[in-house]
């Protein structure tokens, strides 16, 4: 890959994020005026102390002055205090990033690849019953409220049917270490992640059959069939590789939805990741929380992007030698 | 390939290379079939070369995707495709993949989608030669590939590029070594020069001529273009509305062309210093005919600058028109009606 | 003998436009689930419009002003049953048809509008408008969307007319994207050069050239970005940035979660919302897909 296009998109990521940065600041001045005196609601604050506690959260410089300090507690990564729990920001994120760095990962992985073989599938035979069945679930997926795949899900198969659990990472009740602390975590983990997995899939098939509808009439295909090659050889050899280039495309912008997704799902689940930390953070309100959550989310859309776009770089050579 | 060319031999002694008789095409659409190619018979002996011109839409490139059976699935092909003496038409699947590119390949036109945009050249020509010969190990592969490059004028290194870093003459040149990777007997060019400039087209034309001679493979050159067939290919056949109109010695055909439309077809063809061209009007009036709504007896009729009362009603058929000549005319002298 | 005037430009292109509308909707009616689609618009739409003949407004606040029983399943009290409060979940379900096709419907507008103008002005003028103008899309895309619409939501506070501004403010750049790459490809073409050869200015081109002719796409997407918005609406809502006092289905379904709906099994509360939410963005869905069959002249040779 060439130098130019891999510092190209590098550079443009980080010039990206620096933005974010700057806007999560603006965002919350405008939402929280008056911080000292959402803090300390329940209290009475007479004129001094409220002056005094002012001085101290640097409230009382001017907004220039604020934006760099903000900068400058930003780049140390100390996001400020929640609300509710008065912990550092930072490290509530930090606690709360793994269940959902696992849920998102496993959902995003599974419903890209599950989606794109449904895709080949569907293109493939074109306007037979597995075709109309293939799209037809696809749209139907891509129009369910995830959150509400998950109620369903969650009634049926845990609270119903106890089949398994109704939420949360682990049984609380359980010692377990090592391996059977896994699988007890894993148990809990089916449901969001086949919720989130099932929603998303539509998507992908959707695009991957249309692009290989697309691709399947090039003029390289004949040129491998008249070689000798068998025509599922042909597919996926020479078809599918050049149709796979807008899907890759597709995989930034699912993301977001994913992410998006695993807000609600979370909730629905108790799954106490970064999701279910916004779900409450939006009821507190907690605004650091939230302008915190905000500029992580950010951050991962910019990084999952950029992943993105170098494999796009990878896999079509007329964007890396141009 | 070996380098000695191939042996002469009389060629009354040898079944022709191709063979092909009463070849109907008919493509699926929702208003019913049309008819691309419409009984075509051809003969292709080993070593010789044959001209197919004609518009777009005549059913040239048609023929040439029913010879190897690569026309849309759902496509109705019937007759006899006889290649070296085995009809392709009632193939079973696996011998059809063994046949194609081993006994007959296609030379495509150069465009920048005839090749797998994402994959090197070399690697595309490899994989025809690793189709056909399971025995060969990737040194012995590469080295072949990199003779086939070097045959067609290329340096062997360019294997490693991307076809859109090849200009349109490049990548014309890597689908001919593409094509005589498995040492065919029969090369289909369908348009090889027509995206090409002039001069980069003259030097297309003349590799062809040259690998022909060496090798002595059969080439079935489809054009639209009738001023590239006259040196490259000895016979010459002109197609219009699926059917072929006009069939001979390529010179002759040329210079004293039989067919109302093939004199068109020649006439088209500015010559530099020729007076006498610039008093003749050029190009053909009316567009070719729709295949689903063919007009009356002789399909070019409408478009005919020497139709007479009789051609609307006339089926006309290839007919005497010289020696080892025809033409699908009322007016040659081998037509069985009066004009 | 009188002449019949020759008819005005205008008359004839109104005259060309109708016809092609008349050529495309027959074209569209062959299309099944494209038809299926739009019988579910309509008949949801109807439901929404009819919402005050179908069912008692009243039965929608909070306080039990009836003698219902809470949380009766379908079974002791039709046709939907009740929730916490007694209500008939099916006057909710009517009810928040209007809001949920209200926002739906509004904030594409919004988002379609805002889109077009950017997309418009970005591929016309292209240079350095066009590249700031990408810049900002680009920018935006990068920005996941939905914790952008709840910090929006948040401030603004939660009322029907913010959501759809907050969805609307959020959803633009892709049918932004898509409508600069189409101009791009128009304002090559000759009429357009032949147009400013005869003095048209920018203006002029944009809004009887270009417009015209993006604007089977812009509907085509407008469709398709209907199913987006709505569930959309339906997640902010259920994360409680909804309008409590005009509850949409997603809000029903809010209220359904935190009553512990799913853990009393009262699956008559929120099968409903959830299964109207799917069908109405299904239906668009299915409507956009054969628009775009029918509209995009790529597609069209596909279905050969």
């Amino acid at each position: 890959m060439s130098g130019r296009y891999l510092t190209g998109k590098v550079a443009g990521s980080l010039a990206t994020l620096i933005f974010v940065v700057c806007f999560n600041f603006f965002l919350f001045r405008v939402v929280e005026s008056d911080p000292v005196a959402t803090l300390f609601r329940g209290r009475d604050l007479t004129q001094s102390q409220r002056a005094e506690l002012t001085r101290q959260f640097g409230l009382d410089k001017s907004t220039g002055g604020q934006f760099v300090d903000y900068l400058k507690q930003t780049a140390q990564l100390n996001l400020g205090r929640s609300y509710t729990s008065n912990q550092p920001v930072w490290s509530e994120i930090k606690d709360k990033a793994g269940p959902t760095v696992a849920l998102v990962g496993i959902s995003a992985v599974f419903s890209a690849v599950l989606g794109v073989l449904l895709g080949i599938a569907a293109a493939w035979r074109r306007r037979t019953k597995a075709d109309y069945s293939i799209t037809g679930f696809s749209m139907a997926t891509f129009s369910i409220p995830d959150f509400w795949l998950g109620m369903i899900l969650l009634t049926v198969f845990a609270v119903g049917l106890g089949w398994l659990p109704t939420g949360g990472i682990e049984d609380p009740a359980s010692t377990a270490t090592g391996v059977p602390k896994l699988v007890d975590q894993a148990e809990h983990l089916f449901l969001p992640a086949l919720t989130l997995t099932v929603a998303y899939l539509g998507e992908y098939a959707l695009v991957m059959r249309s692009s290989l509808l697309d691709t399947m009439r090039e003029d390289y295909l004949v040129l491998a069939r008249a070689k000798g090659l068998r025509d599922v050889l042909v597919r996926n050899r020479h078809a599918v590789p050049n149709a796979l280039l807008p899907v890759v495309a597709l995989l930034a912008i699912n993301f977001g939805f994913v992410l998006a997704g695993a807000i609600a799902v979370e909730a629905i689940f108790s799954w106490p990741g970064l999701g279910l930390a916004t779900y409450e953070a939006i009821k507190g309100p907690d605004l650091p929380m939230l302008q915190g959550l905000f500029l992580v989310f950010s951050a991962a859309m910019i990084f999952f992007n950029l992943v993105a776009d170098l494999l796009y770089g990878y896999l079509d050579p007329r964007v890396r030698e141009a | 390939m070996s380098v000695e060319p191939a042996p002469a031999e009389p060629a009354a002694d040898r079944a022709p290379l191709l063979s092909v008789r009463d070849l109907h095409v008919t493509y699926r659409s929702r208003g019913g079939g049309i008819p691309a190619v419409r009984g075509v018979d051809l003969d292709l002996g080993v070593g010789e070369t044959l001209g197919l011109a004609g518009e777009s839409g005549c059913g040239k490139t048609s023929l040439a995707g029913a010879l190897l059976r690569l026309l849309p699935r759902g496509t109705e092909v019937t007759g006899e495709v006889l290649l070296d003496g085995e009809d392709v038409l009632t193939m079973k699947p696996g011998r059809l993949r063994a046949v194609r590119w081993t006994h007959a390949a296609i030379v495509f036109q150069g465009a920048l989608h005839s090749l797998n945009p994402v994959q090197r050249v070399g690697n595309q020509i490899a994989e025809a030669i690793r189709l056909h010969s399971k025995r060969m190990g990737r040194a012995a592969v590469a080295a072949r590939v990199g003779e086939l490059l070097e045959l067609v004028g290329l340096p062997a290194r360019r294997a490693r590029d991307y076809p859109h870093q090849l200009s349109g003459g490049q990548r014309q040149r890597v689908l001919i070594g593409l094509a005589l990777a498995c040492d065919p007997r029969l090369l289909i060019a369908d348009e090889p020069t027509t995206a090409l400039d002039v001069m980069v087209q003259a030097q297309v034309l003349r590799l062809l001529d040259e690998l022909q001679q060496r090798f002595g493979v059969g080439i079935i050159f489809i054009t639209h273009d009738l001023s590239t067939l006259a040196d490259v290919c000895r016979r010459l056949a002109v197609m219009y509305a699926g059917r072929i109109v006009e069939e001979g010695p390529s010179h002759e055909v040329f210079e004293s062309p039989a067919h109302p439309y093939t004199r068109a077809l020649t006439g088209a063809f500015p010559v530099i210093g020729d007076s006498a061209f610039r008093m003749q009007p050029a190009g053909l009036p009316g567009d070719p005919p729709d295949p689903r709504r063919l007009p009356t007896g002789c399909p070019f009729h409408p478009r005919c600058p020497a139709a007479v009362e009789i051609c609307p009603s006339t089926p006309v058929e290839l007919w005497r028109a010289g020696a080892e000549r025809s033409a699908a005319c009322v007016h040659v002298s081998g037509a069985p009606v009066r004009t | 003998m009188n002449a019949v005037a020759a008819p005005s430009p205008r008359r004839i292109t109104w005259l060309r436009r109708r016809r092609a509308v008349g050529a495309a909707w027959r074209e569209y009616r062959r299309h099944p689930a494209g038809m299926l689609g739009l019988g579910i618009i309509v008949v949801a739409v109807a439901m929404a419009l009819a919402a005050p003949l179908l069912a008692d407004g009243d039965g929608l606040r909070a306080v039990n002003t009836t003698e219902n029983p809470a949380w009766a399943s379908p079974s002791e009290f039709g046709p939907l049953g009740t929730d916490n409060f007694g209500r008939s979940v099916m006057t909710q379900f009517i009810w928040g048809a209007r809001i949920s096709l209200l926002v739906g419907l509004a904030a594409t507008v919004i988002a379609v509008v805002i889109g077009s103008v950017v997309g418009i002005v970005a591929g016309f003028f292209g240079g350095r408008i066009g590249g700031v103008l990408m810049r900002i899309t680009e920018w935006f895309l990068v920005i996941p969307f939905l914790p952008l619409a709840i910090v929006l939501a948040a401030i603004l506070g939660p009322s029907v007319e913010n959501i759809i501004l907050v969805i609307g403010i959020t959803s633009w750049p892709q049918p932004a994207r898509l409508i600069r790459a189409q101009v791009l490809t128009l304002r090559e073409r000759d009429y357009v050069e032949r147009s400013r050869a005869l003095g048209a200015s920018d203006w002029h081109l944009m809004t009887r050239h270009i417009l015209p002719n993006v604007s089977p796409l812009i509907l085509a997407n407008t469709t398709l970005t209907v199913p987006v918005v709505i569930l959309t609406e339906a997640t902010l809502s259920f994360l409680g940035l909804g309008d409590p006092a005009n509850a949409s289905w997603g809000k029903m379904l809010d209220n359904a979660f935190e009553y512990g709906a799913v853990t009393l099994e009262a699956w008559w509360y929120f099968v409903p919302p959830g299964l109207g939410i799917l069908l109405v963005a299904l239906a668009f869905t299915l409507c956009g897909t054969a628009l775009e069959e029918i509209l995009d002249p790529r597609l069209r040779d596909r279905r050969a």
